[in-house]
């Protein structure tokens, strides 16, 4: 390629990306509103189009057989998985599409680092950082995914992790001055590779099911600067926009389902709470007992009330019950009866995935609240329906210092007029706290498997005609 | 591009994705997380980049991987964002519709 025709694809490329930077960063913006929220994807997606294709066009490029080969494979893999995955497993699914990118970041280093070609000391440093953090996301990712999806069951600790971990960081640390000295030999950038990759395994395995949200949004952040860093290397104005905004869009994200859950980052990363739990027992002996109520009364008192709000757990969706309770809510609210959900900021196993799973079966996004919204009107509801919910509405977190969920900010069910909780069976809650809700006088237990519960309410609503 | 003009490229990034993010309902927290998920997805442009220069069966097989992961990043993450909000309607769009 001559110089003139080099010249005016290098133009071409980087006029298309200033176009590609612009969709990316409306398409999040209008991404950020439930209105606007579906064209957002497609004006990122259609970015994504034009990047793709115009970068065929590179000075210089070879291997074209092969990088199609590539593109076909994996978007057949990552299509076919996508669309087959069921809504209630999609934080997993994120967590795997994550951590490819971060792979795909660190094999871009690992090209750079091995072909010996980049000699400027910035983009040699920037080229190993962006591997490292992109190694570390992509293992770290694959662990979070094989945790959520029942893969790895266990959170595997042994005495002298942190240490192990810290002197696996000093490892990285003195292979990656030396890498970026320039002139290592291969076995040098190898071993700095697999030590990232073991640590992202070691600081992901030890943590639990109920903090790997927050841990994939962090390795989401993370992959982005990854991007953004190896783009930095390859002189790549697209990457180097596009990963640094999700870099510090995800760290916001990060830190907002941290707060959501009452936890620090650091908390998370660095200790145990999460998987076990419960352990802690509570200092408060809860008193009382559970009392149990039959369907048929439920119905009733629904029927015949004028508020109902309904607080969905995660256990409603291992039920498949958010059709059922789409049909009991538009029963109701034919009869007058002003039904509103209930969402904790942790509902589900990700911020915003309960309104995925209710959006799925058809609840309209304006009757669903958040905490903020909503708390303020249990006072006047009669009825809060609580369905596969538990930590989320326990009253210890307001009252008990001694328990691991004080201080966290819960829906405040305790103060409707006539609480129902529908309940497998008499169990402690995904974290092995006692709920307190649960013995007050105004709630009432209906035990049983969620949705054939919920089908017995809209049979008995239904009899009453 | 020199080292600071990249460097002001990259300090005005950081701004823009933390004021894009910065109002979001809780809502929207998964289908956005997936969406910014998508976005660096990106990385796909410079793999394939990576993968066109490179020599020798060490690179082109890493070369090669990274395009695949890339690729699995970007698709993979718009169909699942677009899934998620296409499910997103109000009272009113549910009842024009009027399917249920």
């Amino acid at each position: 390629m001559d110089i003139t025709s080099e010249s005016s694809a290098r133009l071409l490329i980087d006029a298309s990306y200033l176009l590609v930077a612009f969709l990316f960063i409306m398409g999040l913006k209008q991404m950020s509103s439930p209105v606007t929220a579906k064209r957002g994807i497609l004006w990122a997606g259609a970015g994504m189009v034009i990047a793709t294709v115009v970068s065929f066009a590179y000075p210089g490029m070879s291997n074209y057989v092969l990088i199609l080969a590539a593109i076909g494979v994996g978007s057949a893999i990552a299509w076919v998985t996508g669309k087959r995955v069921a809504m209630t497993d999609m934080p997993q699914m994120i967590a795997l599409y994550n951590g490819m990118g971060g792979g795909a970041a660190a094999a871009i280093g690992a090209v750079e680092l091995f072909s010996g070609e980049v000699h400027d000391s910035v983009a040699l440093t920037l080229a190993v950082v962006g591997s490292v953090i992109g190694c570390v996301s992509f293992s770290g990712s694959l662990i979070a995914f094989g945790k959520l999806q029942g893969l790895i069951k266990k959170s595997y600790r042994f005495s002298g992790q942190q240490f192990f971990n810290v002197l696996l960081v000093l490892g990285i640390a003195a292979s990656g001055v030396m890498v970026a000295m320039g002139g290592a030999s291969t076995a040098v950038t190898a071993t700095l590779f697999g030590l990232a990759l073991l640590l992202g395994l070691t600081m992901t395995l030890p943590i639990g099911g109920a903090d790997m949200p927050v841990v994939i949004s962090l390795y989401n952040a993370l992959t982005g600067l990854a991007v953004a860093f190896e783009g930095f290397v390859l002189n790549n104005a697209a990457m180097i926009i596009a990963g640094t905004v999700v870099g510090s869009a995800g760290t916001l994200l990060t830190q907002l389902m941290a707060k959501a859950m009452n936890r620090s980052l650091g908390n998370v990363l660095f200790s145990g709470f999460g998987d076990s739990g419960g352990g802690s027992s509570s200092a408060e002996a809860v008193t009382g007992s559970m009392k149990a109520i039959e369907a048929n009364d439920v119905g009733v008192m629904m029927a015949f009330a004028q508020k109902v709000i309904v607080v969905p757990g995660y256990g409603m969706a291992v039920a498949q019950a958010q059709h059922k309770v789409w049909e009991l809510t538009q029963l109701l609210q034919d009869k007058g009866v002003t039904v509103k959900f209930a969402i904790h900021p942790v509902a589900g196993r990700m911020p915003g995935h309960m309104n995925v799973l209710l959006a799925e079966a058809g609840v309209p996004y304006d009757i669903i609240a958040d905490i903020d919204e909503v708390n303020a009107e249990f006072e006047t509801a009669d009825v809060a329906l609580i369905i596969g919910a538990n930590d989320v509405v326990n009253p210890v977190a307001r009252t008990d210092k001694s328990s691991p969920i004080y201080g966290m900010p819960i829906l405040n069910a305790d103060k409707a007029r006539n609480v129902i909780v529908i309940k497998r069976g008499q169990g402690a809650g995904f974290s092995g706290i006692e709920n307190a809700l649960f013995y007050l006088d105004n709630t009432r237990m209906l035990y049983g498997d969620g949705q054939a519960a919920v089908a017995q309410l809209i049979h008995s609503v239904k009899a009453l005609g | 591009m020199t080292g600071m003009l990249a460097l002001y490229i990259f300090m005005l990034a950081a701004f823009t994705g933390y004021e894009v993010i910065s109002r979001v309902p809780v809502i929207l927290h998964t289908p956005l997380m997936s969406g910014s998920n998508f976005v660096h997805g990106i990385v796909l442009v410079g793999a394939m980049v990576a993968l066109g220069h490179a020599q020798g069966p060490l690179e082109l097989t890493i070369g090669f991987i990274g395009v695949v992961l890339g690729a699995g990043n970007a698709v993979g993450g718009y169909v699942v964002t677009e899934r998620m909000l296409e499910m997103f309607k109000s009272s009113g769009q549910n009842k024009n519709k009027g399917a249920h």
